[in-house]
């Protein structure tokens, strides 16, 4: 029986300990814990999810440097190409120019050879004429030497021309 | 599998071995003496029936002193669990080791204020009181006030002051470490902390919760850290805080008057008005609710108190059978301290468990109470 009969003693000494405890541990233990403990849990949670947006971030930076990377290169093929299509064009151009020069060259020459060839044949054409009138003068004073045959040739020209 | 069953059986063999020859040495110790005690009664932990049972085997030269240190083992377990003046340590001989404590008596004289060693274990009076089988008494058999600082109440003390050290310097620690991982002792109280926070509270009482945090956690660690030092058998554990129905009833008192203060209109009105009762039946109802109210603290008291107590009798009744043994004869208490010494451990593991568990339940049901007080219904469409 005196087990379940509590003591008078007892019951005022756990009240008064039990208040004393229950205020200093609320006081000055669980309230600097509860909210240490509520500051840090909201840290970690700042910190992961800012750490997840920065994940995020260079996800998407990374996606970004990506995407410039193959811009770059297509760029840069479209560049080789463009390049590559010039240069085809040059050489065309340059290949068309110097036939069409060599070309040009080729007909002023040929004209320039022909014009030398008339004029060299025209040339020798008049060396020709004064060489023939002169072997023909010759011809004629030896021929002319006796002034019988002259008149004879005078008549026959004479006789040719026909006077209307 | 198998090899687990071969290691178990590889232990308890050689156990069993030593038990039996011990208990078979006793026997043959006891043949020798030929003082065999053949009465069944006395393996009764009773200890009148013991005391009486040698009474009637006494030999001739049983002298009065001899007597006295009989076992009684519902005598020691009784006096263990109980309160009293002095924290008894040791019996060496017909020398006591204890430490007087403070007696506190009020009175129609005033107040008295000696240390209890002027009682000289109750074989002395002193100015008017006497202890009488543990018990203050008054000589004149006048009133009086007894507010001494017992056993249970400096086993608190000291429970108290090794708490108050934890948990301060952990709010120390968590000013100075703010914002890192828990260091030392910190590591152990945390988790604990969070387990009452958001296993018990939060679960129980609502988004109120936060409100309720300090005494929970108090009433938690107040109790654990009791029930832990009930579960040290020397000084200054061993005292059976927990399990004195005093201190369960303060206790529950607490968690009582603090439903009572936070109780909103729908907890009053659940109680004197409950929703969907019809109006004649209100007589019978209001009385079985304000009961249902008042069962709440009783029952708090009695499940801390009953459990923690039956913690000690189990293990005190284990030892106590040793020396009940130990008085049949010599040997087969030694044969018997094996098999005590082996139960006592496993049953103090159990304690370790339920030191932990009694804190828990009790703290849960006040959340729970709490959480019933605060609680916001929407019934109003139903009244």
């Amino acid at each position: 029986m005196q087990l379940v009969t509590p003591g008078i003693g007892l019951i005022f000494w756990m009240t008064i300990t039990f208040s004393i405890v229950l205020f200093l541990l609320s006081k000055f233990a669980w309230k600097p814990i509860l909210n240490s403990i509520k500051e840090r849990e909201d840290s970690i949670n700042n910190a992961l999810s800012a750490a997840d947006d920065a994940r995020k971030a260079m996800d998407a930076l990374k996606s970004d440097n990506q995407k410039l990377l193959n811009e770059a290169r297509a760029e840069r093929d479209r560049m080789l190409k463009e390049a590559s299509e010039m240069k085809d064009q040059i050489i065309a151009k340059a290949t068309k120019d110097a036939k069409d020069v060599g070309d040009k060259l080729i007909t002023s020459a040929k004209e320039a050879i022909e014009k030398e060839k008339l004029n060299a044949l025209n040339e020798l054409k008049t060396q020709v004429a004064v060489l023939s009138v002169d072997m023909a003068e010759k011809i004629l004073r030896k021929k002319m030497e006796d002034r019988s045959q002259q008149e004879s040739f005078v008549n026959d020209n004479l006789k040719s021309i026909t006077l209307n | 599998m198998f090899s687990n069953k071969y290691k178990i059986t590889k232990y308890l063999i050689p156990a069993f071995l030593v038990v039996l020859y011990v208990t078979y040495a006793g026997l043959k110790l006891a043949n020798a003496q030929h003082e065999v005690h053949t009465d069944s009664a006395a393996i009764n932990a009773s200890s009148e029936i013991v005391a009486t049972a040698h009474g009637e085997a006494s030999h001739e030269g049983a002298t009065e002193e001899h007597k006295t240190e009989k076992v009684d083992a519902g005598k020691l377990i009784m006096e263990h669990i109980a309160d009293a003046y002095d924290w008894h340590i040791a019996t060496i001989g017909h020398t006591h080791v204890s430490i007087p404590l403070p007696v506190i008596i009020k009175d129609n004289n005033g107040l008295h204020v000696f240390l209890s060693n002027k009682f000289h274990h109750g074989h002395e009076a002193y100015e008017g009181y006497e202890l009488k089988e543990g018990k203050l008494v008054n000589l004149a058999g006048a009133e009086f006030l007894d507010l001494s600082i017992t056993k249970n109440v400096f086993a608190m003390f000291v429970a108290v002051i090794v708490l108050l050290i934890i948990m301060l310097s952990i709010a120390g620690s968590y000013k100075s470490n703010a914002l890192r991982a828990p260091k030392g002792i910190q590591s152990f109280v945390e988790p604990l902390i969070i387990f009452i926070r958001d296993e018990v509270a939060k679960p129980s009482i609502g988004k109120q919760y936060n409100r309720f945090m300090p005494f929970l956690l108090t009433i938690f660690f107040f109790i654990f850290i009791n029930n832990m030092f009930g579960l040290i058998p020397i000084f200054p554990g061993g005292a059976n805080v927990t399990g004195n129905i005093a201190v369960t009833m303060v206790l529950a008192a607490f968690t009582f008057v603090i439903t009572l203060i936070n109780g909103n209109k729908n907890y009053w009105a659940h109680i004197f008005m409950p929703p969907g009762v019809p109006g004649w039946l209100l007589p019978l109802m209001i009385p079985i609710e304000i009961i249902g109210v008042l069962n709440k603290p009783i029952v708090l008291t009695i499940r801390l108190f009953a459990n923690i107590t039956a913690g000690h009798i189990i293990i005190l009744g284990f030892f106590s059978l040793i020396f009940i043994f130990a008085e049949m004869n010599t040997g087969l208490g030694f044969g018997v301290s094996a098999f005590s010494v082996a139960f006592t451990t496993f049953m103090s593991f159990l304690e370790l468990l339920v030191a932990f568990l009694q804190a828990y339940v009790f703290t849960l049901l006040s959340a729970i109470y709490f959480g019933s007080a605060v609680e916001e219904h929407h019934h109003e469409e139903h009244h």
